[in-house]
C-alpha cells in the first residue's frame, strides 16, 4: 500500500500567548493520495492552523506530521520552502495575485523558486492557464478579470507545478454561488486528474462536493474514514 | 519513490537573472514612483559627476592667451642611457603616429645635424676681404614640424613629402640666418653651401610661436639629412595640443610612439595652471562635492522610504512568494534587488547628466572637456551602492515576515 499523503499523529498547535492559545489540540488522521478532503467547523475553530500545518507553512507544537513520508517538524526552513514550491499548491479566499502583472506572470511566479528552466516557466504556465479555462485571458491583467477568473489564475498558479496537493483555503468565499459552482466543477475535474484537495469552507455546497469530511471544534478534529 | 528523509526535494533556487527579472517587473509596473525615487540619486550622482568633470577641465585650462602656445606644447625626446646612448629612438614616421592621438593637432621631429665645424656660406668663392661664411645651426625636420611650430613664412615655401622622399637639397633659413647669408628672395633659386654641400633655399621663414633656435638656423627635409648626413633618428618630437589636452597627449605620446618601451622616452608637458586649478577646487569643489552628498543622502533615505512603503503594501505577495516555495532568503534579496537597480538606474542617469553638465559648461567657455573616464563609470556604481544600503532595513523587514501572518493580513 502507498504511503499515506498527510499523516497526521497527535499534532497539537500552540501560540504561546499572553494568553497562550492551543489552536490544534488533537488531530490525528491521514489523507491519501487522490482524496478530496473538505475541513469544516466554526470560525475561530483552528481550520486555518490545521491547514497551514498541513501545507508546510507551520510546524506542529507537538505530534508528528509526515508529509509524503517526511517528518515535517524536522525539517528546516528551506526544506520546507522546497517542498512547498514542488509538491504543494495553495488557494486563497483573497486570491493574492500580484497586480501589474499579467494572468501568465502570476501563474510562473509559482514556478519561480522550484528550479523550473525559464523557458519550461512558460510553456507550464500557459498549460495551467488552458488547464482552468483561461486560454484566452493569458495577457490580462487581474484588474481586469471578474473574481471567478481571478480565482481561477490562483488555481492555475497552484497546479502549475504539478503537485500533489492542493491546499484551498475557502476559495470561493469572495465568489457568488453560480461562479463557486463552476469553481468546485473545477475542482471536481483536478481531482479525476488525480489531485488530492484539502479545502477548508464553511460552504455546505463546498462539503457536498467533498468524499470526505474532517471537523473541527476548538481544535479538535474529527475525520470521516 | 521515497528519497532520503532529510532531503525530499531540492532546495528552493533563484538565479540572478530572475532575481533582476523580478525586481526590474516590479519597478516597471510602478513607473511613476520609481522615477519619482530615483530623483535625489540622479542628483547627488549628476552633483558629483559634474562636480569632478568642472574641477578636471578648469584644470586643463590657462587664463591668458599668452600662456597658450606654451600650454599646448609637448615635446618628447630618448632617454639617456647610461652608456651615452638612448635608451628608445624616435621613429621615422613619429608624425603620422602622433596625429592619430587625440587632441594632437600638428606634430613633426626636428634633429640638430652636427656638421663638424662646417661652415655656412652663400657664394661657392671664398673672398678674403670680407666675411662670407658664417657658423649656422643645420637642422632637419619633418615636414609636419612647421604646422607645430606654428611657423610663418616671409616668402617661398616649406618643403614637403616629395622633397622628403626624395632627399632633395633644399633648405629654409630662419630670418636671422638669411640676413647673415645675405639672402631676401628665393624666385631666382639661390643657393646656400654648408661646407662643401649645396642647398637650394626654397623659403624663407618669417616667425615661429615656439622653438625659436629655428629663427635663426638652416632647415633641410629629413630625408635629405638622411642621404647627406646619415642621420639615424630624429631627436625630439614637437607636438601642438589642443587646449587643455596636454596632460593627456603627454601621456599617450610615449606610448604611440615606443609601445615595446614608452619609459625610455622623455615627455616635456607644461605645467597644469594650478592657480585655476586651486581656486575652481576651493570655490566649487567643496561646495558642490557637499552638495552632491547631501543630495545622494536624501536619494538613499528615498529610496528606503519607498520599498519600505513598497514592503508594507506587497505583504500578501510576499506571504504568497513564500508559499510557493521562497525562503526569507529570496525575499531580503528581491527588495534588495528592486533598490539596487533603482539606485543603478539614478546613477547611470545621474552619470549620463553630470557628463552632459561638463560638456555643455565646456562648451559655453569654449574649454575642452576633460574628465577621467573612471568618474562617469563610478556613477552607477556609487548608485547601486546607495540603492543596497537604502535597501538593507526594508529587505530585512520583508524576511521577517511571518508568511502565515502575511497570507492573512495582506490584501
Amino acid at each position: 500500500m502507498m504511503t499515506p499523503i498527510v499523516e497526521l499523529e497527535g499534532v497539537k498547535r500552540r501560540y504561546p500567548g499572553p494568553p497562550p492559545v492551543e489552536a490544534v489540540r488533537d488531530a490525528t488522521f491521514t489523507i491519501r493520495s487522490g482524496d478530496y478532503v473538505a475541513v469544516v467547523g466554526p470560525s475561530g475553530s483552528g481550520k486555518s492552523t490545521l491547514l497551514n500545518i498541513i501545507g508546510c507553512l507551520d510546524r506542529p507544537s507537538s505530534g508528528r506530521y509526515r508529509f509524503a513520508g517526511h517528518d515535517v517538524g524536522q525539517l528546516p526552513d528551506r526544506e520546507l520552502a522546497g517542498l512547498r514550491g514542488r509538491n504543494i499548491g495553495f488557494v486563497f479566499q483573497a486570491f493574492h495575485l500580484i497586480p501589474h502583472r499579467t494572468a501568465e506572470e502570476n501563474v510562473e511566479v509559482g514556478l519561480l523558486y522550484n528550479r523550473t528552466p525559464r523557458a519550461r516557466r512558460r510553456n507550464l504556465a500557459r498549460a495551467a492557464l488552458q488547464r482552468v479555462g483561461l486560454g484566452h485571458r493569458i495577457g490580462f491583467l487581474p484588474l481586469h478579470l471578474s473574481g471567478g477568473e481571478q480565482q481561477r489564475v490562483a488555481i492555475a498558479r497552484a497546479i502549475a507545478a504539478q503537485p500533489s496537493l492542493l491546499i484551498c483555503d475557502e476559495p470561493t468565499g469572495n465568489l457568488d454561488s453560480r461562479t463557486s459552482e463552476s469553481i468546485l466543477e473545477l475542482f471536481d475535474n483536478l481531482r479525476s486528474d488525480g489531485l488530492t484537495i484539502v479545502v477548508a469552507t464553511h460552504d455546505p455546497a463546498v462539503t457536498a462536493h467533498a468524499e470526505r469530511v474532517v471537523e473541527v471544534t476548538d481544535g479538535v478534529c474529527a475525520a470521516t474514514p | 519513490m521515497t528519497s532520503s528523509a532529510s532531503h525530499p526535494t531540492p532546495t528552493p533556487r533563484l538565479s540572478l537573472r530572475d532575481l533582476g527579472a523580478e525586481a526590474v517587473a516590479s519597478l516597471v509596473a510602478r513607473p511613476v514612483r520609481t522615477a519619482l525615487t530615483i530623483v535625489g540619486t540622479v542628483l547627488g550622482v549628476g552633483a558629483l559627476v559634474a562636480t569632478l568633470g568642472i574641477a578636471s577641465t578648469a584644470g586643463g585650462q590657462i587664463v591668458g592667451q599668452l600662456d597658450v602656445l606654451n600650454a599646448t606644447k609637448v615635446t618628447v625626446q630618448g632617454r639617456p642611457d647610461p652608456s651615452g646612448g638612448l635608451l628608445t629612438t624616435i621613429p621615422w614616421d613619429a608624425e603620422a603616429r602622433l596625429l592619430r592621438l587625440n587632441g594632437v593637432e600638428g606634430a613633426g621631429t626636428l634633429t640638430r645635424i652636427d656638421v663638424a665645424g662646417a661652415l655656412a656660406r652663400s657664394v661657392p668663392i671664398r673672398d678674403p676681404l670680407r666675411q662670407s661664411e658664417f657658423a649656422i645651426d643645420l637642422y632637419a625636420a619633418s615636414t609636419g614640424l612647421f604646422d607645430a611650430v606654428e611657423a610663418t613664412l616671409q616668402t617661398g615655401r616649406f618643403f614637403d613629402i616629395g622633397h622628403d622622399r626624395r632627399g632633395d637639397p633644399v633648405a629654409l633659413l630662419g630670418p636671422g640666418a638669411a640676413r647673415r647669408l645675405n639672402i631676401n628672395r628665393v624666385d631666382i633659386q639661390p643657393v646656400i653651401f654648408v661646407g662643401d654641400t649645396p642647398l637650394t633655399v626654397i623659403g624663407i621663414l618669417d616667425g615661429v610661436g615656439r622653438n625659436h633656435v629655428l629663427l635663426d638656423a638652416i632647415v633641410i627635409p629629413d630625408g635629405t639629412a638622411r642621404r647627406l648626413y646619415g642621420l639615424a633618428a630624429p631627436n625630439i618630437v614637437i607636438i601642438r595640443t589642443a587646449l587643455g589636452a596636454a596632460q593627456l597627449v603627454g601621456a599617450q605620446a610615449p606610448v604611440a610612439l615606443a609601445p615595446d618601451n614608452p619609459h625610455g622616452l622623455i615627455v616635456a608637458v607644461p605645467p597644469e595652471a594650478t592657480a585655476v586649478r586651486a581656486a575652481v577646487q576651493s570655490d566649487v569643489d567643496a561646495l558642490f562635492l557637499v552638495l552632491g552628498t547631501v543630495a545622494l543622502l536624501i536619494g538613499a533615505v528615498g529610496i528606503a522610504n519607498v520599498t519600505l512603503v513598497s514592503v508594507l503594501e506587497r505583504v500578501g505577495e510576499i506571504g504568497l512568494r513564500r508559499a510557493v516555495g521562497a525562503t526569507r532568503w529570496h525575499v531580503a534579496m528581491q527588495f534588495l534587488a528592486e533598490s539596487a537597480v533603482m539606485g543603478l538606474a539614478g546613477g547611470i542617469l545621474g552619470s549620463s547628466i553630470g557628463t552632459l553638465v561638463v560638456v555643455g559648461v565646456a562648451a559655453t567657455r569654449r574649454w575642452t572637456p576633460v574628465m577621467d573616464f573612471t568618474v562617469p563609470l563610478a556613477g552607477p556604481a556609487l548608485g547601486a551602492v546607495v540603492g543596497l544600503i537604502a535597501g538593507a532595513y526594508p529587505s530585512w523587514r520583508a524576511a521577517r515576515l511571518d508568511p502565515i501572518e502575511a497570507l492573512r493580513t495582506g490584501p
